[in-house]
């Protein structure tokens, strides 16, 4: 008796459930937050004057509810994380005082997320350029949209695909000045001019992550957390293009040519400040010129004594 | 030693294009290795390097052209051409006379004279060397000057690296030759006379 008590209560508390998360996303009028949260617009009664007024909402308070949908928190409402009171409009002012819940207080030291290793993860990300100039407020939601997120590097086979996901993660705000200035403070540098040194710069965006480069890679983790400052950036061709010699070959003959058909001209030809590595690629050539080296350099000095002394 | 015979040897146009070919080769050498050990020492950073083994190879390329031509012009070509008679036994017998000979008191076997300015192991590795090897570093430099002038892919490596094995690989042993090169030039009436001949243009027998 009592277990199928329990059993209807579950059912019950499933389909409310399910019924809950519809009306979140999914029929955003429905929702009591989304329907002013979802729209550029939003309607209330003032009481004060005693009518109704319509009036524009805070672009950054405005949420997408089809990426919502398909965020890896779709099945949490908005009042699970955010206060109870945002029920009642106008907000309490006090409120945006309250701190939010952080991704750890519900990721941190669970065996169950143990895998996206979010502790070590926060370890890097306090070491990280971020950190330091913008200290506990660089929360992970300045790169991973908590309202929006999806795991693509893990779940995706289309390198190109992922490398986007991650860059736009980068770009929402060193490729927008405001978001860039309330970290930093100042304006934000013009991405393609300070990597106006990098050959092919659209192939390497489109086909390379920003963290590629620009932070410290540790094997232990997919992607790196720690954001390194500018003057630690990768910037030597050599440190990618070496593994393979045709990647190296290509590297080569794309610089020499690239700056012959910019500047023209046969002193560009000898300017030209790249450079191919030879002998030494080779383990075997490399060893075998050492030994050569030092054969003849002793067969040098034995003659040499031999002069000195049986003469 | 001033009654020793002495033989007008070197001709001026022979020593400036030796002058500026020994020291075009050294920058080449110490450049080359700079840029083969990536080394980016302050002495000569790394872009220098670069540059300046692109513009001494232009150089060493020009005073290889004056070279080759002053020796079709001129009698001194001659000294170059390797006879069929003695092809192995020749080299060998010098060979023999620097590791023991020279040690005990034998005469050189083919002392040198107007007709013969170098023994015949000398003229093995001036012929292998000037005819060569240097032609070989300056085509493999020129090629990766110009890179779209070498294939693309050769026994299935590119062509380009294979290019700079081969222009690495013949400019050491360019600098094997070097050393060995001065080492023998203090083999003389004096260790340092050959060295004052090269100037002079005159060699004591």
């Amino acid at each position: 008796m009592n277990s199928r008590l329990i059993l209807i209560f579950s059912i019950l508390f499933f389909f409310c459930s399910l019924i809950t998360n519809a009306q979140s996303y999914e029929n955003a009028r429905q929702h009591q937050c989304l329907k002013c949260h979802s729209n550029q617009t939003y309607t209330f009664l003032n009481t004060v004057k005693g009518k109704e007024e319509k009036r524009l909402m805070n672009p950054y308070f405005i949420l997408d509810t089809v990426a919502m949908t398909n965020g890896v928190h779709k099945q949490f409402d908005c009042t699970d994380c955010h206060s109870s009171e945002y029920a009642t409009y106008p907000h309490n002012g006090n409120l945006k005082l309250e701190p939010l819940s952080t991704c750890l207080d519900c990721h941190g030291g669970d065996e169950s997320f143990a895998k996206y290793k979010f502790d070590q993860i926060q370890e890097e990300v306090n070491k990280s350029v971020h950190y330091k100039v913008y200290g506990e407020n660089f929360g992970c939601s300045k790169c991973h949209s908590q309202h929006t997120y999806v795991t693509t590097a893990r779940n995706s086979d289309n390198v190109l695909e992922i490398v986007d996901n991650d860059n736009k993660m980068c770009l929402s705000c060193h490729n927008d000045m405001k978001k860039y200035k309330l970290v930093s403070g100042h304006e934000n540098p013009k991405l393609v001019e300070v990597h106006d040194w990098l050959p092919n710069q659209e192939l390497h965006f489109r086909h390379v992550r920003c963290v590629e480069c620009h932070t410290e890679v540790i094997d232990s983790l997919m992607v790196s957390h720690n954001i390194l400052g500018k003057d630690h950036a990768v910037k030597k061709c050599v440190e990618c293009h070496t593994a393979n010699s045709r990647l190296k070959a290509s590297l080569y003959k794309y610089e020499n040519l690239q700056k012959r058909s910019e500047k023209g001209g046969i002193h560009i030809v000898l300017s030209n400040s790249s450079y191919m590595i030879g002998t030494h690629q080779s383990p075997l050539l490399k060893l075998l010129s050492f030994l050569i080296f030092f054969a003849v350099l002793s067969g040098i000095i034995i003659h040499l004594l031999f002069r000195i002394f049986k003469k | 030693m001033g009654t020793t015979e002495k033989i007008y040897f070197y001709p001026v146009w022979l020593r400036i294009w030796h002058g500026i070919n020994a020291l075009g080769i050294i920058i080449l050498i110490i450049t080359g290795i700079s840029m083969q050990s990536s080394l980016d020492s302050p002495l000569i950073g790394f872009s220098l390097a670069v540059n300046l083994h692109n513009i001494t190879g232009i150089v060493i390329l020009l005073s290889y052209l004056f070279f080759f031509i002053g020796n079709i012009v001129t009698k001194n070509g001659k000294y170059y051409l390797i006879k069929a008679k003695g092809f192995f036994q020749n080299p060998i017998k010098q060979s023999v006379y620097y590791a023991w000979g020279m040690f005990h008191g034998s005469k050189p076997p083919f002392p040198l004279s107007q007709k013969r300015k170098f023994n015949p192991l000398q003229k093995y590795f001036y012929v292998l060397v000037m005819y060569i090897a240097v032609p070989i570093v300056i085509i493999t430099g020129i090629a990766l000057l110009f890179p779209e002038l070498i294939i693309e892919e050769a026994y299935g490596f590119s062509g380009l690296f294979l290019t700079a094995i081969l222009h690495s690989a013949v400019g050491f042993f360019i600098s094997i030759f070097l050393i060995i090169h001065i080492y023998m030039s203090s083999i003389g009436k004096s260790p340092f006379d050959n060295f004052k001949s090269i100037i002079s243009g005159w060699h004591h027998l």
